[in-house]
């Protein structure tokens, strides 16, 4: 039994408690699903960020030169 | 009564009245030739992604029946067929429905783009941008070609339908658009004919009061003539084949037929079987619609099987 008493209010608006919340429940599966169907086809996972990352760059088989990237600026607080 | 209940009880919205504001029916046919141009087209989709591109298109298209209510309340409230929807019953405010509209708007397209393909979240903002802006605010008190150009907002779904499967527009893409958009003119005029609806009252200018029945049987007439050719010739397209062939054939030549017999018919004549041809019409064309799409998906479940033709 629920701590509070349930007022008329609880009751009267059951139904659009109970509506809302399977509607926001199939949009996480929703989610759930897109994303599980993305990962296993393999799509792209990583955009370019501010800086290019090599895990982001199209495979080039041909090319040996390594990907040059920009300098990485790291600061050692003392 | 020590109970405070200052909000009203028996008129209060329950949940089906917000699904009531998102037009189920007009949702059944958007899901339908959505579908069919998803299955169509070239290029396969992931079923559950394809599942989720036909919810998000149907939720679009929702939204803008919600703005449509919204903004037609003033409509509604006077029109005898209508005075029981949500917003004129009292059960849900213009304001919430705005938001619930504009909301669900948002929601659709993002999630479609996401989903999908950019192309298909931006194509589904232009047509709920059309249908709620150009047609329902523009158009529709302005002139009586209103159901026209309300019906270029119906015969969207099947084009992103097909863009979501291939992220863009073509041939066949328009011509399901075609198909679609030529169809609703003689299907609503023919509605008119009979329905009598209390158009006038409200203001909301329709061929048959402005420009009298006689004019509106050869404008069904003019339509159908126009429609047939090309629904026919779909079946050249790469979407077609000779089932869908066989059946624009048959299904067309019943329109033109029907057209041909509303268009013969005086008013006394109409009114001396209560307008039975004009309703025969009227649920054909319902079936004619049916019947063009289905042998569509035929044609895909076919050449899916290695049995297409051409």
């Amino acid at each position: 039994m629920a701590i509070t008493r349930d007022t008329e209010l609880h009751t009267r608006r059951f139904s659009r408690n109970a509506g809302l919340g399977v509607v926001l429940l199939g949009f996480v599966a929703i989610v759930f699903g897109l994303t599980v169907v993305k990962v296993e086809r393999g799509s792209k996972l990583e955009g370019f960020d501010h800086q290019p990352r090599v895990s982001a760059l199209p495979v080039e088989p041909t090319s040996a030169a390594p990907v040059k990237l920009a300098p990485v600026k790291t600061e050692v607080a003392n | 009564m020590s109970d405070i209940s200052y909000i009203q009880q028996d008129n209060e919205a329950r949940f089906g009245d917000y699904i009531a504001l998102l037009k189920p029916r007009v949702m059944s046919l958007v899901v339908f030739t959505a579908f069919v141009g998803l299955v169509v087209a070239p290029n396969p989709v992931h079923p559950f992604v394809g599942f989720v591109a036909i919810l998000f298109i149907a939720l679009g298209g929702g939204a803008s029946g919600a703005l449509n209510m919204w903004y037609d309340a003033d409509i509604d409230r006077i029109m005898r067929r209508t005075r029981s929807r949500p917003i004129p019953a009292g059960r849900i405010t213009e304001r919430e429905a705005l938001g619930f509209g504009l909301a669900l708007s948002g929601i659709s397209c993002v999630m479609l783009a996401l989903a999908t393909n950019v192309f298909s979240g931006l194509f589904l903002a232009f047509t709920i941008f059309f249908y709620v802006v150009v047609y329902t605010m523009w158009l529709k008190r302005a002139t009586p070609q209103n159901i026209v150009i309300g019906g270029a907002a119906g015969a969207f779904p099947p084009m992103i339908g097909w863009a979501v499967a291939t992220g863009g527009i073509s041939i066949e893409s328009v011509a399901m658009f075609l198909l679609v958009f030529l169809w609703t003119p003689p299907h609503f005029w023919s509605l008119a004919l009979f329905m009598k609806a209390d158009y006038d009252e409200a203001k909301v200018p329709m061929l048959t009061s402005t420009h009298g029945r006689t004019v509106t049987r050869k404008h069904i007439l003019a339509y159908a003539l126009i429609l047939a050719p090309l629904a026919v010739g779909i079946g050249f397209t790469s979407i077609g084949g000779p089932l869908y062939f066989a059946t624009a054939l048959v299904m067309n030549a019943l329109f033109i037929k029907g057209a041909i017999e509303i268009h013969g018919r005086s008013e006394v004549q109409a009114e001396a079987d209560k307008y039975a041809v004009e309703k025969r019409f009227f649920y054909f064309s319902l079936i004619y619609l049916f019947a063009h799409f289905l042998a569509l998906l035929a044609e895909a479940g076919l050449s899916y099987l290695g049995l297409g033709v051409w």
